[in-house]
């Protein structure tokens, strides 16, 4: 075991900072373009804009982004080690400087596409989402199935060199901002339900392909009803191989990065929320020195370390070859119920003034912890809601009796 | 960068975890758990002779000369078997001797501790749940000792007894020897039977003294507060088993009643705060050996949260078993009863929290 942040680490750390001072003004930070629900959401400002996209080749040029991509996609191909990669967060957050994009282009279509992609699918794709300049949604669930995606029924069917997608999706978050959609869809009606499923991607501009917005509890509407009419999508979109696109979209969930950015995005959230209670008051003094606080604070961020070390103690099994097993099957559920907890926390440092709406500029940060608190409880449900998790944790973690299910 | 056990960590385990299945069962941690002095020395031998009891002590004292990680990897296995003994009171021993860096003092112990012939154990708390080394009542003048110290580990077989207190200089180490004059010790009736305290009073007690300012006696508390939750961590993962073992077996309306979503989620639940708390406990043995500057405050975190969670899959899988769960009879109850003592022992989980809080500067 060695953790200790060397001397080496040390002078890694001050190559960052002098980096950051370099290429990445006050000036440039300043402009962060403010959408209080992404804020809320993701802790800091999602900027895909030139200024951002400048400074985010600079920061891959000099491995500082996107380290577990190859160079020749678009990535800075650097060896397994979260320590850098910690600090460069760190470093990156204080600066206010943009990170690597977030969604679910690069977090889940990025490492499928780089498993089971085409040659020319990577090198359409992959470049252009870590930059934010092709969006992804995620075409997975439907009306009629939900846990059981499985079950799902839009169907694809080929004609010449296209296939013909007809059906709904729905539950699509970002659709109405996407250029893209992965999507799995049914091919071959005639297998069993997880043999009959391709993995496709769908250009949203196809015509036949229609988003309606649905409105979330938080009031915005950020997720979608996607339809599709005999929408003609190229073969040469097919991941994988025709009925494998369970197995090519279960693999995503391997990828251990994706773990570890989930904490990440906790770390935000939780420093996020000392801060807050750093600067409001409640009763005559900052929220932090109340007891009860200060307690539920250090509850909160055992879980966020135990995550975060658990990330290393991933990464290193990984590295070595080991199944990780219970291990990585705990991270989702773990990690979902800390940020529900954390936000929660937030509501209650916030005494009364949590009765403010987002948006109302007497709310303490324009009331965006209150947004992140119902987004908590959507990244709850979001990609398997809980109890799908403890399903799993239960029958394939330890080892407990498979429930009915057809 | 390496966050994993090496091959020598991974045997150190299953050797102890080997011993520890054919010596230390529950039936023999029953029968050591009720005899007089909750000490069985045959079985301490043993694990003298696997090298458990000189794993952190320096090879120049006869040690292993490893870190505070392979203490707490043992810890994890004596934990997993409820083994009783003094194993923590001479871990924390052990630190305070090394941490004191005094030569003939050290000389004296640390190889009849590494050996299983020398019982030493470590005075600290005092009455009132009192733990800071800065504010102990016990008093130091003129080669003697003169307090009380209610709940100390094992003190009643202990051959020498380290004494946090304090002289006109303030903080610092003493050490009493086992018939000392003025030295009084008391057998308590222990929650958990499978660690003994005893009452210590210290009427002008003849003492050495082994250290000066309060390092020695931190650097030791910090230690039990890993240890601790090591141990608490192995007991709360042999709950879950024993638990997940009988819910496969135990039919009610038909099947078993682990194929219960009820029953699963409770058990997934548990598995979910439990698995990656181990990278906590790890983290914090890691920092206590390594990253000295987060070594206090991760001690404090590990033990309040690993003893907590301990303590909830007791009381979980406890209910999990349902009338039989609830018996003499059944072991699962030896557990319960550990998971107290690694909670109170050292400052319960709150105190910790309160010190994580001011150690963060908030």
């Amino acid at each position: 075991m060695n953790l200790s942040y060397s001397a080496e680490y040390e002078q890694f750390r001050a190559e960052v900072r002098r980096f950051l001072a370099e290429h990445w003004t006050p000036e440039d930070a300043a402009a962060t373009v403010s959408d209080p629900s992404s804020v809320a959401t993701l802790g800091g400002a999602v900027r895909t804009d030139s200024r951002a996209t400048t400074f985010r080749l600079k920061a891959i040029e000099r491995a500082y982004l996107y380290r577990h991509v190859p160079r020749r996609y678009g990535g800075s191909e650097q060896p397994l080690d979260p320590l850098k990669a910690a600090i460069i967060g760190e470093e990156f957050r204080q600066a206010k400087a943009p990170g690597e994009v977030v969604g679910q282009g690069p977090s889940m279509l990025v490492p499928t596409l780089l498993e089971h992609g085409t040659e020319a699918q990577k090198e359409r794709f992959v470049r252009d989402t870590l930059l934010g300049k092709i969006r992804w949604c995620q075409g997975y669930s439907e009306p009629g199935a939900g846990s059981d995606l499985a079950s799902l029924k839009t169907r694809a069917v080929l004609e010449g060199d296209h296939w013909v997608v007809s059906g709904q999706k729905i539950w699509t978050s970002n659709a109405q901002d996407s250029d893209w959609m992965f999507a799995l869809v049914r091919t071959e009606p005639d297998k069993p339900k997880h043999d009959g499923i391709s993995y496709l991607l769908i250009d949203m501009q196809t015509p036949g392909l229609d988003v309606r917005p649905l409105r979330q509890m938080t009031g915005d509407a950020d997720f979608n009803e996607v339809f599709f009419d005999n929408v003609r999508v190229p073969a040469e979109n097919l991941v994988g191989r025709r009925g494998q696109g369970w197995v090519v979209s279960r693999s995503t969930l391997k990828h251990e990065r994706a773990l570890i950015g989930g904490s990440h995005l906790t770390r935000r959230a939780f420093d996020g929320l000392v801060m807050l209670a750093q600067a409001l008051d409640l009763r005559g003094q900052p929220a932090i020195k109340d007891p009860t606080i200060r307690s539920r604070l250090v509850e909160l961020e055992a879980r966020l370390l135990a995550n975060e070390y658990q990330g290393y103690r991933l990464l290193t099994m990984s590295a070595r070859g080991d199944e990780p097993g219970l291990a990585g099957m705990v991270m989702k559920l773990s990690s979902t119920t800390l940020g529900y907890d954390i936000a929660k926390l937030a509501m209650d440092v916030m005494g009364d003034r949590a009765l403010l709406a987002p948006g109302e500029p007497s709310a303490p940060a324009m009331g965006m912890f209150g947004t992140a608190y119902m987004w908590s409880l959507g990244v709850l449900i979001a990609g398997g809601a809980a109890n799908i998790q403890r399903n799993i944790i239960a029958e394939r973690g330890l080892g407990l009796p498979r429930d009915a299910r057809k | 960068m390496d966050f994993g056990l090496s091959e020598e960590q991974v045997l150190l385990k299953d050797t102890i975890r080997r011993y520890l299945e054919t010596e230390c069962p529950p039936p023999r941690v029953r029968t050591i758990m009720e005899a007089p002095s909750g000490h069985d020395p045959e079985l301490w031998l043993g694990l003298a002779g696997l090298g458990v009891l000189g794993l952190h002590v320096p090879v120049e004292h006869g040690g292993s000369g490893l870190e505070l990680l392979d203490a707490a990897l043992a810890a994890e296995e004596l934990g997993w078997a409820c083994t009783p003994g003094p194993f923590l009171a001479c871990a924390l021993a052990t630190v305070a001797l090394v941490a004191a860096g005094n030569h003939e003092v050290g000389t004296r112990w640390l190889p009849a501790i590494a050996q299983g012939d020398a019982i030493v154990t470590f005075a600290l708390g005092e009455e009132g749940d009192e733990w800071d080394a800065g504010r102990l009542a016990t008093r130091a003048r003129g080669g003697t000792l003169t307090g009380r110290k209610p709940l100390v580990p094992y003190a009643e077989i202990a051959d020498a007894i380290l004494v946090a207190a304090q002289d006109d200089d303030g903080p610092g180490l003493w050490l009493v020897e086992r018939g000392a004059p003025g030295l009084e010790v008391t057998a308590q009736r222990t929650t958990d039977m499978t660690r003994r305290v005893a009452a210590v009073a210290l009427t002008g007690a003849p003492a050495t003294r082994v250290a000066t300012g309060r390092t020695a006696t931190d650097r030791a508390r910090d230690a039990g507060l890993v240890l601790l939750a090591a141990d608490a961590y192995g007991g709360a993962r042999r709950c879950l088993e024993m638990t997940v073992r009988y819910v496969l077996t135990r039919e009610q309306f038909g099947q078993p009643i682990g194929a219960f979503q009820g029953v699963k989620h409770q058990l997934a639940d548990l598995a979910t705060e439990l698995d990656p708390a181990l990278s906590l406990w790890w983290y914090a043995a890691h920092a206590f050996d390594r990253i000295r500057d987060r070594s206090e405050r991760h001690a404090a975190i590990a033990k309040a949260h690993l003893t907590d969670l301990f303590d909830r899959v007791a009381r979980v899988t406890t209910e999990l078993h349902g009338g039989i769960g609830f018996t003499w009879e059944y072991d699962l109850h030896l557990w319960f009863r550990r998971s107290i003592f690694d909670r109170a022992f050292l400052g319960e989980a709150g105190y910790h929290r309160a010190r994580a809080a001011e150690l963060a500067g908030w």
